[in-house]
């Protein structure tokens, strides 16, 4: 055993440090002896910064405690808390980039510097840009502080919609905001008012406002682009220098601006968000809901009838009929194209998964329909388009339910049909929409993952052990990327069942010469003395910072954290999300039940009689959700970003 | 543009020498009336139930065609837009297939038997190819355990049709690829297996109890592609099929960049696409993963290799073919029994179907599983079990029918037994004639007393 141990020059304070750590909490060698120590240690070490926090490599110094930060996350509403929040983040900026400016990070600005043209050439967004400038100290104290004011509009926004409208997403969030916080919200209706008021005064602040809105409305993205270019140019740099002088007015000034936006903000955007934002969830246990859904659906399917209670409001099929009903259905479906539907059979069927595969291939057969299109008579193309991509997204969905990168990917798409001008000829709009197409799958998941790969190749020393959870493309390309790089290391591939997918992921790095151990997850604790850095794929980063990944990622980045392995979480920045998810209960996707049961070894079920019995209740869920506390960094395609930061990225997007 | 850009052919064949009493120069194969129904409409209904409405009928001979489009033109008028091809005599499905490939345009083509009996929705077979991204996709279903098992009467029969059917055909552990098939006649020899496709499988299975049921998806770049480079191909089933499974990893198709590319018809688009996709694979071979095992343990021959696959129907579903006398009175037992959905009539209580118009003399019986069409007279104490009887037959008293067809226009006259026979149309049967297991031609005269059995009675 002991000879399998990287040598300790790894966990050497001077090489671990590198931009994770805030200077100071050196991290303390690691040795199983060590272990017993270390807590005391560390938390003596931390506790000016934090008490909560045990990770020696957290770069955030962690909440005051776990409580306002829960509410944060919860609901940004009451003011009181959210003024907390935002000292939070601004001493967490600060000292976030001391320790860079501190370190120098030399492995990471040279790769990310030379990124960075790229990424702001074809980012949309300006914003984007402006906290790439992070890496050049004079900047970044001010950067922050300036985009906090912009991220509260986006915050309250949502609790705007969940407070007034009780909308389906997000039902158990949304009741217990109402339970739990009467007179808050009422407190804050009020202050809203008033402050909307005074608001509307100051010139500046007043143009704030509209850019706010606008952003929050997710509409007029390129002429926000334009006022953020102005804005970012001359404006900001006055203002924002004011504040970091004077935080104190820059304390309550945010609220206001926040609130006033807020309100202003709150009546359009319900009716937006019915409009805009894909289907709400369905409510499986919901019968009569189901039944209306049964009329209108393509193909009529059985649902599973044992489910476990908790989950009942999620679809769930017998498994294995879907898909003959559905090939059975293949020359009735008038309205999805052939592309379109074999996408969907791909789903399916298993042959497509992962968020980004699954996403391009969408995108390629959103964009094979939109070149066989042809606009009917007496109808805009703008309108009918847009009824004809719902068409196939329903489809897709009764298929398999969407990944949130395939919701973002929609709604771009809609969104870019829905501002083409009424006077473009549908030639012209054809191919504009399917240009945006390339350049979104171009931009967004693949140059996004060559810029995510370069960032987490600063993170590679010789010497490492890295880990990484079942099959991520990205994290795949990094440790590809790296071994050609000629960094040594070694790799564990944690795996689990049913689907073994880290099978493939073996079979790829060993045909490349890679080191690689293979063990599965319930021998996560074993496995993670010897680890350095574990690396893990996301389906989804959600606002709050959470990572909605594949089931079993929450339990390796817990297990990580208990050994103070720092986590490095990969994901593209078109998978980010704003919605708030606290568990991985209230959404999530079922797999096929008996997928568990099968065993490679037994031809036959050990649970083989008893499948009849109503006291079994089969359960194989898909995702699950890390929370923030276990994750030390995200890697973007906008560099590398604290859970904490999120929230400016997910209002950006 | 096509539905969903999949083009139907129907190869109705023409006159069949194996049914030879049954079929003749004014009935062609097609029209042979199964449940008084020519054949051919249950293959065009059930492409009309898929939607399926633009289809291509190719019938071998210029009679034929003439009688089969008119046919087609009276029934389905309005209801679907069908072309009849007419190609020469004896040039096989694959020559018939080569005469109207020019005419194909869209991406795949499915290619539908006109003889085939089923109720397996050719969509399935379709999505399958489409999902696969197939050269050619094939419906197999379980062979039909031939000849009732409760009537003992066509027992000498089955005896000597039971050895010569079989069908070996080889699977992948996941029964979707096809590795290997042999028809009936191959199977007295040893079967010779591929090395490669073993190897790259790791396992086969290997079936008899699976029939083709000729019904395929074919790629059409790819099937015109062999059809204009292997002239000497005469049928699908012999010749083109054994050649795309033979060369599944070593395809000669596949060179040419015709099979690699994915959907789309237009050549630009497609290209296109391959970009992204291999831009994408480049960086993420996973997310691209193939759970095809013939790629899996083969990469090296990804580029070259092309995928046959099949769609196995459900047991449940009703799939027979009309190629063989035997195969016809089953079907026509089946489709008025066991399978009397295809037939499309409503059964009365007793579960037979008596037209209004048919008029039964006293003491007669028409048992369950009997079709009775207009005009037919029946005299006193008939008794009709599981036959079907067609229009405007005239049968006198005394007369037993079990398990047989009669067709149209047939004079039966009293005291006469049929048992298990085809009589086609305008027989006349003198009185007290005795056959069993007989097909009796059109228009031939049984003199009357006599008695046949397991002949074959036709016209000189």
């Amino acid at each position: 055993m002991e000879p399998r141990r990287p040598p300790r020059t790894v966990s050497d304070p001077k090489v671990r440090q590198v931009g994770f750590v805030t200077p100071a909490a050196a991290p303390p060698a690691r040795t199983v002896s060590d272990t017993a120590a270390m807590p005391a240690a560390g938390a003596s070490q931390e506790l000016p910064l934090s008490g909560s926090s045990l990770s020696p490599v957290m770069i955030p110094p962690p909440r005051h405690d776990g409580l306002s930060a829960r509410v944060t996350a919860l609901l940004p509403v009451p003011i009181a808390a959210t003024a907390l929040r935002l000292d939070n983040l601004q001493i967490r900026v600060g000292s976030y980039n001391q320790s860079e400016v501190l370190l120098g990070t030399p492995p990471m600005t040279s790769p990310s510097s030379r990124i960075e043209d790229a990424v702001s050439e074809f980012s949309d967004d300006v914003s984007a840009s402006s906290l790439y400038g992070r890496t050049e100290p004079d900047k970044v104290g001010t950067a922050f502080p300036g985009r906090s004011g912009d991220l509260m509009p986006a915050k309250s926004v949502v609790a705007g919609g969940s407070i007034g409208s009780h909308t389906p997403e997000n039902p158990p969030t949304a009741s217990l905001v109402v339970k739990a916080l009467p007179g808050i919200t009422e407190k804050k209706r009020g202050m809203l008012e008033k402050q909307h008021d005074e608001a509307a005064a100051p010139k500046p602040l007043k143009e704030k406002t509209t850019k706010a809105e606008r952003r929050a409305l997710q509409e007029a993205q390129r002429a926000a682009k334009s006022a953020a270019k102005e804005g970012g140019g001359a404006d900001p740099t006055n203002t924002k220098k004011d504040k970091v002088v004077k935080p104190t007015p820059q304390k309550k000034d945010v609220p206001e601006v926040a609130a006033s936006s807020g309100k202003k903000v709150d009546r359009p955007l319900e009716k937006e968000r019915k409009k805009e934002v894909l289907p709400l969830r369905m409510q499986f246990d919901d019968k009569h809901k189901v039944e209306k859904v049964k009329q209108r659906a393509i193909v009529n399917q059985r649902e599973a009838k044992s489910r476990v209670e908790f989950f009942q409001r999620l679809p769930q099929y017998v498994h294995g009929t879907q898909l003959q009903e559905l090939e059975a259905k293949f020359f009735q479906l008038d309205a999805v194209h052939p592309s379109v539907y074999k996408v969907g059979l791909h789903h399916l069927s298993g042959k497509i998964t992962g968020g980004n595969a699954r996403c391009i291939a969408m995108l390629l057969a959103f964009k094979e329909a939109i070149k066989d299109y042809s606009t009917p008579p007496e109808k805009a193309l703008v309108r009918d388009l847009n009824a004809k991509i719902s068409g196939f997204v329903s489809f897709l969905i009764e298929c398999r339910p969407l990944s949130i990168s395939m919701g973002n990917a929609i709604k771009f798409l809609k969104n870019r049909i829905a501002k083409l001008p009424l006077s473009m000829s549908e030639l012209d709009a054809k191919a504009s929409i399917q240009s945006d197409i390339d350049r979104f799958i171009n931009q967004k998941i693949i140059i996004a993952d060559k810029v995510i790969v370069r960032h987490a190749f600063a993170k590679i020393r010789d010497g490492d052990v890295l880990l990484t959870y079942g099959l991520s493309s990205v994290v795949e390309m990094i440790l590809v990327y790296a071994h050609e790089h000629k960094k040594k290391f070694r790799i564990v591939i944690v795996d689990s069942r049913p689907k073994h997918e880290g099978q493939i992921l073996l079979r790829r790095l060993v045909a490349k010469g890679l080191n690689c151990t293979y063990t599965h997850i319930n021998a996560i604790s074993y496995i993670m003395h010897e680890v350095t850095r574990v690396f893990l794929g996301a389906a989804s980063v959600l606002s709050n910072g959470t990572v909605y990944s594949r089931v079993g990622t929450a339990c390796v980045a817990m297990v990580a954290k208990a050994y103070r392995v720092p986590v490095l979480i990969c994901c593209e920045a078109y998978k980010f999300h704003e919605r708030v998810q606290l568990d991985s209960i209230c959404f999530n996707e079922l797999g096929d039940p008996d997928a568990i049961l099968k065993v490679p070894t037994h031809v036959e079920s050990y649970l083989y009689g008893c499948m009849d019995n109503d006291n079994l209740q089969l359960l194989n869920l898909n995702y699950d959700a890390t929370p923030s506390d276990y994750v030390s960094m995200i890697i973007t395609d906008y560099g590398m970003v604290s859970c904490n930061q999120l929230l400016i990225y997910c209002s950006v997007f | 543009m096509t539905r969903m850009d999949f083009e139907v052919v129907v190869l109705a064949g023409g006159a069949s020498s194996n049914l030879s009493p049954l079929v003749s120069q004014e009935l062609p194969k097609a029209l042979l009336p199964v449940a008084n129904r020519p054949v051919l409409s249950y293959v065009l209904e059930l492409l009309e139930g898929s939607n399926l409405k633009d289809l291509i009928v190719v019938v071998e001979g210029e009679d034929a065609a003439q009688l089969v489009g008119g046919w087609i033109s009276g029934a389905y008028a309005d209801r679907l837009h069908v072309e009849v091809a007419a190609v020469p005599e004896g040039v096989g499905t694959a020559g018939a297939l080569r005469s109207i490939s020019s005419y194909l345009t869209a991406n795949d083509v499915l290619i539908v038997s006109g003889d085939l009996v089923t109720d397996v929705p050719p969509g399935a077979i379709a999505a399958t190819h489409r999902r696969h991204g197939a050269v050619v996709t094939t419906l197999l279903c379980s062979s039909p355990v031939s000849g009732p098992s409760d009537s003992g009467t066509s027992g000498g029969k089955e005896k000597a049709k039971k050895p010569v059917r079989h069908n070996i055909i080889g699977l992948d552990p996941t029964r979707q690829y096809l590795l290997h098939m042999a028809t009936g006649a191959e199977v007295e020899k040893d079967i010779r297996l591929q090395k490669r496709i073993l190897q790259a499988v790791g396992q086969m299975e290997i079936r008899a109890d699976l029939m083709d049921a000729h019904l395929y998806a074919f790629k059409r770049t790819v099937l015109q592609d062999i059809l204009d480079q292997k002239d000497k191909f005469q049928s699908i089933r012999q010749d083109i099929l054994p050649y795309l499974i033979r060369t599944q990893l070593s395809s000669e198709v596949s060179g040419n960049g015709l099979v690699s590319s994915e959907s789309g018809s237009n050549k630009s688009a497609v290209q296109d696409e391959l970009r992204w996709l291999s831009q994408h694979r480049e960086i993420a071979p996973s997310t691209f993963q193939d759970s095809q095992p013939l790629s899996l343990k083969s990469q090296r021959d990804d580029q070259r290799s092309h995928k046959c696959c099949v769609y196995i129907a459900n047991e449940s579903k009703y799939c027979a073919r009309l190629n063989s006398i035997q195969a016809f009175s089953d079907i026509n037992r089946d489709v008025i029994g066991e399978a009397s959905h295809l037939s499309g009539y409503s059964f009365s209580a007793q579960n037979n179907i008596i037209h209004p118009s048919a008029e039964l003399g006293s003491k007669t019986t028409v048992g369950p599983q009997c079709m009775l069409a207009e005009g037919s007279k029946l005299g006193d104490k008939c008794s009709v079990k599981r036959s079907v009887i067609g229009r405007h037959c005239r049968i006198g008293s005394n007369v037993k029918i079990v398990n047989s067809v009669v067709m149209n226009h047939v004079t039966i006259d009293d005291g006469c037994s049929i048992q298990g026979s085809v009589i086609c149309s305008n027989v006349q049967l003198q009185e007290r004639v005795v056959l069993k297991d007989c097909q009796v031609g059109a228009g031939y005269i049984v003199t009357s007393g006599s008695e046949h059995k397991s002949e074959s009675l036709a016209r000189k």
